[in-house]
């Protein structure tokens, strides 16, 4: 097992400035936990993040494993569950809160809103229409991430990071809907994924946090 | 004059939903910010583009 201290000297490792401790003090809330959150959690955890707040209502199915961090074995799983077990898997120090709950309108507050930033990670547009017009009107000042359009196998630079005002971050191509039925591909979700995760890292380490 | 996603357009005095539709965009995906500031959800019956006005329009695809 390794060590809090042997895992931040690693994260710091061919890095200038420190890297370990300026993640090791934020929270970040993720709603949803599938090919966007889980990839994106994962990666912060890598990058040392201090706390995460984790929130879904579905189990791991068979379908999820073509683009999700779930393995056959996590099927039948809570999400919540099964992505804490491969995130401290991954780091001895991410303190990790899950909520295995719907996020509503009326309940994202509550879940989020002791986060310094919050990421939005659903399947569906109109949740996250609800999500992003919630949490930008009812917490202020935090920062926030959104996805969308990733679907399908188009090119890779078609997706983007694009600031929005001074809070609101929106990666992806903005267009490839997975209802065209061109499916989800592994490759495309995680480089979304990498997009939002890469955005967060950059404002936790730029002090914009 | 207001200004939507960075282009000029003339929708001064236009109702946001009448604006939406115009643009063939369903309000349950959309989020929309006029003067950066969120609009919330409850609202969008309610807005009137106003001179001067800059919005960004926020349409959101499924996939995730």
């Amino acid at each position: 097992m390794i060590t809090r201290e042997q895992f931040g000297e690693a994260v710091d490792s061919r890095s200038r400035e420190p890297i370990f401790e300026k993640m090791q003090k934020v929270r970040v809330g993720i709603a949803g936990l599938g090919g966007l959150g889980s990839n994106i959690a994962a990666a912060l955890v890598r990058s040392g993040i201090g706390a995460l707040t984790l929130a879904d209502h579905d189990t791991v199915e068979l379908s999820n494993i073509n683009r999700q961090l779930y393995t056959p074995a996590d099927i039948g799983m809570k999400k919540t569950d099964a992505v804490r077990k491969i995130l401290c898997g991954i780091s001895p120090c991410c303190e990790i809160d899950t909520h295995f709950i719907r996020v509503t309108a009326e309940n994202a507050v509550s879940l989020f809103g002791n986060c310094d930033m919050i990421i939005e990670a659903f399947d569906g547009a109109e949740d996250k229409a609800m999500f992003i017009s919630t949490i930008m009107s009812e917490i202020n000042d935090v920062p926030v991430i959104s996805g969308s359009g990733m679907a399908g196998f188009g090119k890779a630079n078609d997706i983007v990071t694009r600031q929005i005002g001074k809070r609101l971050t929106v990666c992806g191509d903005g267009v490839t809907d997975v209802a065209d039925g061109d499916g989800l591909t592994a490759a495309r979700v995680m480089i979304c994924a990498g997009h939002m995760a890469s955005r967060a890292v950059e404002m936790i380490l730029k002090g914009e946090v | 004059m207001i200004r939507i996603n960075g282009e000029d357009t003339a929708a001064d005095g236009m109702k946001l939903t009448e604006w939406l539709s115009s643009q063939g965009l369903d309000e349950k995906r959309v989020a929309v910010m006029i003067n950066g500031s969120i609009v919330t959800k409850d609202s969008y019956e309610s807005t009137v583009f106003q001179d001067g006005d800059e919005a960004d329009i926020i349409g959101f695809v499924g996939g995730g």
